[in-house]
């Protein structure tokens, strides 16, 4: 894979370092076919230090679960060779990606419904459990 | 069509209209007796709870309707492993309007989202309880005449109580509301309720650790349980137990209007020697409590009386 140049694909771009394995894993990527590299500890005028993704594949992305994880990442949807950036915001709700802890919630005896949180405070990014309103622990 | 799941669902307008209908059916019972006719309510207990239970069923009764339902969750199919769900499911197909009482919190949500008739929460874990504010409102509406400019002091286990958070949000969209909070430190407030409703709202609030102290200050006292398994030690108990115990000799200080209180049931936080007084108001908190909970059927039922 050339990481320098993809004609369709996906760059994630400004991860704060260190985070770029997690994004790896959340979004699944191990799942692909395609060639898909992470680099590690670029250095980066506005952080210092950054990861990048690259993925050589035009892929779906969850938006709403890269903007939970880390709004400040920069996706870059490459078509042609064409780039379309992308802003990610932290999203209203999420689904599927935190588990609520809670022992009392309905979620921890009846396990087929969907985890589902809503944003409860932008300015302090906690997310309440739909059901049982507890706030999500990461 | 709609259910009530958290108080916040209602709008304050929506709370008024409800507490007109409640002050309206206390003065003319007749008009409602057959409001509800030919109409059931499911009381779907899933643990038990037997005064709220009998409240929704007094009240459906005293609408003209009927009532049908289970206790505790042995008698349901819950016991066999059905889902809340599919029990919405096929209660709806039996029933007008559900009322849910669930250990689990978000059980009656769920019922909701699958119930094709409106769901009632009658209290989920330590979750909400939406109708036992309804309760509270009309009891400090009916005492004071109207909900705005008061002092309410909130005392004893203010952490776990739900009933006392739930409130505490109500009355956050009332104006001219100051909060007294009296507890132990092991029992108070939790801080995001304090942040995110008190201050949020600015609601002018204090924090006090000894009832007598703060009494006379108060126009409502909303007592509540301090119970012994909260504390860290027997010795912090014993210390703490009878700073929250309202007793005649502490009322002679209070207010001669002074409206007390208590979602119930009383262990000893409220001497017996009180219920006399002209001030205790938890008896009537209960009777208040039904007739809100007929307001709310008739609404949620969109009967017009």
């Amino acid at each position: 894979m050339n990481i320098d140049s993809i004609k369709n694909g996906v760059v994630l771009d400004h991860i704060k370092a260190g985070r770029g394995m997690q994004i790896y894993d959340y979004l699944n990527l191990s799942a692909l076919d395609c060639p898909v590299a992470i680099i590690k500890n670029v250095p980066s005028k506005k952080m210092g230090k950054k990861d990048i993704i690259k993925i050589d594949a035009d892929i779906d992305i969850n938006f709403d679960t890269l903007g939970y994880i880390d709004p400040d990442i920069t996706v870059n949807l490459i078509r042609d060779s064409k780039v379309e950036k992308i802003r990610l915001a932290l999203p209203e709700e999420i689904r599927g990606i935190l588990q609520c802890k809670n022992p009392r919630c309905i979620t921890s005896t009846e396990q087929e419904l969907p985890q589902i949180f809503k944003l409860a405070d932008k300015e302090r990014r906690i997310y309440r459990c739909l059901y049982c309103e507890s706030a999500a622990k990461e | 069509m709609r259910s009530l799941i958290d108080i916040q669902e209602l709008s304050v307008r929506e709370i008024d209209e409800l507490m007109d209908c409640a002050d309206d059916i206390i003065e003319k019972p007749q008009k409602y007796a057959d409001a509800c006719r030919g109409k059931k309510l499911a009381t779907l207990f899933f643990e038990p709870s037997t005064r709220t239970r009998l409240s929704f069923e007094a009240a459906m009764y005293e609408l003209g309707g009927n009532v049908l339902g289970f206790s505790e969750a042995q008698s349901s199919s819950a016991s066999k492993g059905e889902s809340v769900a599919d029990t919405a499911k096929v209660v709806s197909c039996y029933a007008d309007i559900i009322a849910m009482r669930h250990p689990k919190e978000g059980a009656p949500l769920v019922a909701s989202m699958n119930a094709s008739v409106p769901v009632i929460n009658a209290g989920d874990g330590g979750h909400n309880h939406p109708t036992q504010t309804l309760a509270d409102l009309l009891t400090i509406r009916r005492e004071r005449g109207k909900i705005s400019d008061f002092t309410i002091g909130f005392c004893g286990d203010l952490k776990f109580g739900r009933t006392v958070h739930s409130l505490i949000s109500a009355l956050s969209r009332y104006s001219g509301i100051k909060v007294v909070l009296i507890s132990p430190d092991e029992l108070k407030l939790p801080g995001y309720i304090k942040r995110d409703i008190l201050e949020k709202n600015g609601i002018e609030y204090s924090e006090n650790s000894d009832l007598a102290e703060v009494l006379p200050s108060l126009d409502i006292l909303y007592m509540t349980r301090v119970q012994k398994e909260r504390f860290f030690s027997e010795e912090e108990y014993l210390r703490l137990k009878d700073s929250y115990i309202l007793t005649p000799e502490k009322l002679l200080h209070a207010k001669k209007d002074l409206a007390v209180l208590h979602p119930l049931p009383r262990v000893n936080e409220i001497a017996v020697g009180v219920d006399a007084d002209p001030r205790a108001c938890y008896f009537k908190q209960v009777l208040n409590g039904k007739y809100m909970r007929m307001a709310l059927i008739l609404k949620l039922l969109e009967v017009t009386v």
